[in-house]
């Protein structure tokens, strides 16, 4: 199962890449967003695809699911939602401000404005 | 006798401290009296080693600095240090007497003036006496900055400020250089200390990297001391003070590149490089500057190119002088003389070269031009002027009875020898070191002509010249006199010259040839036969003669040379290369477009990921490690895959956010079937507010726009983001199938209950185990809100908005 976990996990980085690459602010959110669900299942695929039962003490199991890379990836979950969220604000202001979304038009080159 | 002098380097910088003060406080002395008492304290102090030394001893005296890392100053007196310091501290005295009648007391910035000189003054003390490598390229540095700042001292003129940072470039270039040579040089000798380095030559010979210390430490040398081709910054130099001409770009600071040559001939003697380069270059110097001296048309300029020149003269004779090592005998005999030579005439070069710069500067101060073309005729009105003008030059030219006479003759006895010395190819080649050296005496009798002659000589242009022309006050004119008084006396007592500053000198230069001064036992003598030399000399007077005579003819020769064809050029477009190149550089990486920047990011994740794993072949795949196929997971994978083409297919903006919210959800199923209840949980809860938020966002956001990105765009977009995803897929799964150890995490199974009275393992590792990266966690939430809140609530007004609004 790993090794079909590992190309959906490649699809979804080069989905992410795609889109992070183009000039449209929100497809970059968007790519981001892809990225991080890459990554997340990355985390997961790596501790092991193996193992019964949830990490959650029952009577009579034995075979745990690895618990530290679902801790990790709990984690990860919530800061890429903290960063999402701000992203998305920051995307809203921006627009409003320069009333563009094309990445071209917003050269960090203070020398010619 | 030997306590502590080491201390006394600092003596100058100490006393600059309270420089600015005196010149503040009292106002109606010039600070110059007060400066003066510095470099003759010195001077007096350092004439009672002299005797000592003439006897064969050497003073050590230790200041330790960091002893850590085996640094510290150390002064070591010995021939070449006493006859350095001395012309320091003797020429430094002259010249801060001169300075105080030539620059006004109300008009010139004084304190800035002497502050620098007594930096200068130490840092060339500091140079002459280090023993450590590291101490000496320290002081070498100082000079550089001090001269640096001596050059800019008219800071409001351009030129001014041309000439100090020229100079500025070329000698920290060569600075650096050497302290590269210095620290291979402690490698291989494994000592910081020359002395040592010294004794371990027979450890550096022949070492790996001799060559290349030989290299750096001569391209600092020769950037120094104004060689080949590093000489141009010198003429540049020019727009310093004349005392600071006379001081540093005379009898000091361009002779510090000699001392290092002096100093590490013991070193590098036996090398075939160092003969060559130190010979050829200081020949080739010669002669450059010699020819080109004569084309100048401001005095100092003609001195500069004149100093370049002579200093080649030294240089060549150092080079010579170390051919001393491989010959025995006979033949060891006359490379001493090349050795003696190269002292004396470095001796003689900082007398009358001091005193003609000073005249130069008196003759700039009193008819208020220093171009050759409106002087003339001086003679009459400013004699004494002329006279010292007059000895200088006939010294520089090599006439006698004149000190130059006597080093020229020594110079050229070396040259002829030179031939006769049959390693390393002198035999066949060896010839045309007499040839150049005779041609560039020819040029410097030519030019030292020219410039006293039409200086003082001809019809006085009175109506050309910006002031009335008079003679200078006595003050002005003492330490040119003394100079000259010196010049002459070199001629008349030139072995007791040789004796007392000389050998010692020579002794410390060839060290381990002789043990005492005594052995040297050369005379010099002004008469000495109709010899070679002799003859030489006479036909440099007579063609110097002809040629300084029919002058105005054969000079339109320099100007077959185009002016875009010249070291300056070279070195001024170097300069702007360097500028518009590294801008034109910058601007093509640096496009301000994020694409690009991304696409740089990765393509080095990529080529240096799938480049290790193809160098170091970690590339494997183990079947048997993977855990069998499951049939949901296929299918969520399937809905996955979809929604992803989805997002990246999306026409509109709505359509791209479900899908987006698509991935999440399988994503979210993906963590039901691999049995991670919390996480379906959050990821459910959470790609359920983003795609709110996401939908709250959406009508204030533009629709999707391609914004004319075309197929090629598109195609490397794809090309990039495929060879991304590759790559993860490759190193996910060699890295699962290479487990090297097993996962922690039995630990959390066995002990969640007895240690933690918890039984859902992942947040008892959250909140427990792991605790600290939820408090973090929680911070990372809190900040996000609180840049959302600040974000929307905050609106500075910008201030172009308010200028379109005016």
């Amino acid at each position: 199962m790993e090794f079909v976990m590992a190309i959906v996990i490649g699809i979804l980085f080069m989905a992410a890449v795609y889109l992070i690459l183009s000039r449209s602010l929100l497809r970059i959110i968007l790519g981001t967003g892809l990225l991080s669900h890459g990554a997340h299942l990355l985390i997961l695929t790596m501790g092991g695809l193996g193992g019964t039962s949830p990490p959650v003490l029952a009577e009579g199991v034995t075979d745990y699911v690895d618990p530290l890379p679902q801790a990790l990836i709990l984690t990860a979950i919530v800061i890429s939602f903290g960063v999402t969220a701000f992203i998305i604000v920051l995307f809203f202001r921006t627009y409003g401000e320069l009333k563009t979304d094309n990445m071209n038009l917003m050269e960090g080159n203070d020398e010619h404005d | 006798m030997s306590l502590e002098f080491v201390w006394f380097i600092f003596l100058p910088i100490v006393a600059a401290i309270i420089v600015p003060f005196l010149f503040r406080a009292i106002k109606n002395v010039h600070t110059g009296w007060f400066v003066l008492l510095v470099p003759v304290v010195l001077f007096i102090y350092y004439a009672r080693f002299v005797k000592g030394i003439l006897n064969g001893e050497v003073h050590i005296s230790e200041l330790p600095w960091i002893p850590s890392l085996d640094i510290s100053f150390t002064a070591y007196m010995d021939g070449l240090s006493i006859l350095f310091s001395l012309l320091i501290t003797g020429i430094g005295a002259l010249v801060v007497l001169y300075s105080i009648f030539y620059l006004d007391r109300r008009r010139e910035k004084l304190n800035n003036f002497y502050v620098y000189l007594l930096m200068f003054m130490t840092a060339m003390l500091g140079i002459v006496q280090s023993d450590n490598t590291i101490s000496l390229y320290l002081f070498w540095e100082l000079t550089s900055i001090s001269s640096f700042l001596l050059i800019g001292y008219w800071f409001t003129k351009d030129r001014s400020r041309f000439g100090a940072l020229k100079s500025m470039m070329i000698t920290v270039f060569g600075g650096l250089m050497m302290l590269g040579g210095f620290v291979l040089l402690s490698i291989m000798g494994d000592s910081y200390s020359i002395r040592e380095l010294i004794a371990n030559s027979s450890s550096i010979v022949g070492h790996d990297y001799f060559t290349l210390a030989i290299v750096l430490i001569l391209l600092g040398a020769f950037t120094k001391s104004a060689q080949f081709p590093f000489y141009i910054w010198l003429p540049d130099a020019m727009e310093a003070p004349t005392p600071v001409s006379a001081y540093l770009h005379s009898a000091t600071m361009v002779k510090a590149g000699l001392y290092l040559v002096a100093r590490f001939t013991p070193v590098f003697a036996t090398s075939e490089v160092w003969i060559w380069l130190v010979t050829g270059i200081g020949l080739l110097t010669l002669f450059w500057g010699s020819f080109f001296a004569v084309k100048q048309t401001d005095l100092k300029a003609i001195l500069a190119f004149s100093t370049v020149s002579q200093l080649g003269l030294i240089m060549s004779l150092l080079g010579a002088s170390a051919v001393a090592y491989h010959v025995t005998g006979e033949q060891a005999a006359i490379f001493k003389v090349a050795a003696f030579a190269a002292i004396f005439h470095l001796i003689n070069h900082a007398m009358f070269k001091g005193s003609l710069f000073m005249v130069a500067g008196i003759v700039d101060h009193e008819t208020g031009t220093r171009d050759i073309r409106k002087l003339g005729g001086l003679m009459s009105i400013m004699p004494i002027s002329f006279t010292v003008a007059f000895i200088g030059s006939m010294s520089m030219a090599g006439l006698p009875p004149f000190g130059g006479f006597l080093s020229k003759e020594l110079f050229l006895t070396s040259m002829l020898s030179l031939r006769e010395f049959n390693l390393f190819n002198f035999d066949t080649w060896g010839i045309v070191f007499p040839v150049v050296a005779w041609i560039a005496s020819v040029f410097t009798f030519t030019y030292s002509f020219y410039f006293v002659f039409k200086t003082f000589n001809g019809k006085c242009q009175e109506h050309a010249l910006p002031k009335k022309p008079h003679e200078a006050p006595l003050g002005m004119l003492l330490s040119p006199i003394i100079l000259a008084i010196a010049v002459v006396a070199i001629f008349f007592i030139p072995n007791m010259v040789g004796k007392a500053f000389v050998n010692p000198a020579v002794v410390a230069m060839q060290a381990g040839l002789y043990a005492h001064p005594d052995d040297i036992g050369i005379q010099v003598s002004a008469w000495h036969g109709w010899t070679p030399e002799l003859m030489m000399t006479i036909g440099i007077i007579a063609v110097g003669a002809l040629l300084f005579i029919t002058m105005k003819r054969w000079q339109k020769l320099y100007d077959i040379q185009p002016q875009y064809f010249s070291l300056n050029a070279l070195y001024d477009s170097l300069m702007v290369f360097g500028e518009t190149g590294m801008n034109r550089l910058s601007r093509f990486y640096m496009t301000g477009l994020i694409r690009s920047y991304l696409i740089y990011m990765f393509f080095f994740i990529v080529t240096i990921t799938t480049g290790a794993l193809f160098i170091q072949d970690a590339f494997s795949v183990d079947m048997d490690s993977f855990s069998p196929v499951n049939a949901y997971g296929i299918m969520t994978a399937i809905i996955l895959i979809i929604a992803v083409c989805m997002v990246l297919f999306a026409k509109t903006r709505l359509a791209a956010i479900i899908a987006l919210g698509g991935v999440g959800y399988s994503v979210a199923l993906f963590f039901v079937i691999y049995k991670a209840p919390d996480l379906a949980l959050t990821q459910l809860v959470i790609e359920t507010v983003s795609v709110a938020l996401f939908l709250l966002a959406f009508r204030y956001l533009p629709s999707l726009k391609n914004h004319g990105e075309t197929r090629k765009i598109r195609l490397g977009n794809l090309l990039i983001s495929a060879a991304v995803g590759v790559t993860v897929t490759l190193v996910a799964l060699s890295a699962h199938s290479q487990k090297l150890i097993p996962s922690i995490s039995q630990y959390y199974k066995d002990t969640v209950f007895t240690e933690a009275a918890g039984g859902n393992i992942v947040n008892v590792i959250l909140v427990d185990y792991r605790g600290f990266d939820t408090l973090f966690e929680i911070a990372v939430l809190a900040i996000a809100g609180i840049g959302v809140y600040s974000m929307i609530k905050l609106r500075l007004s910008r201030k172009e908005k308010s200028d379109e609004s005016e």
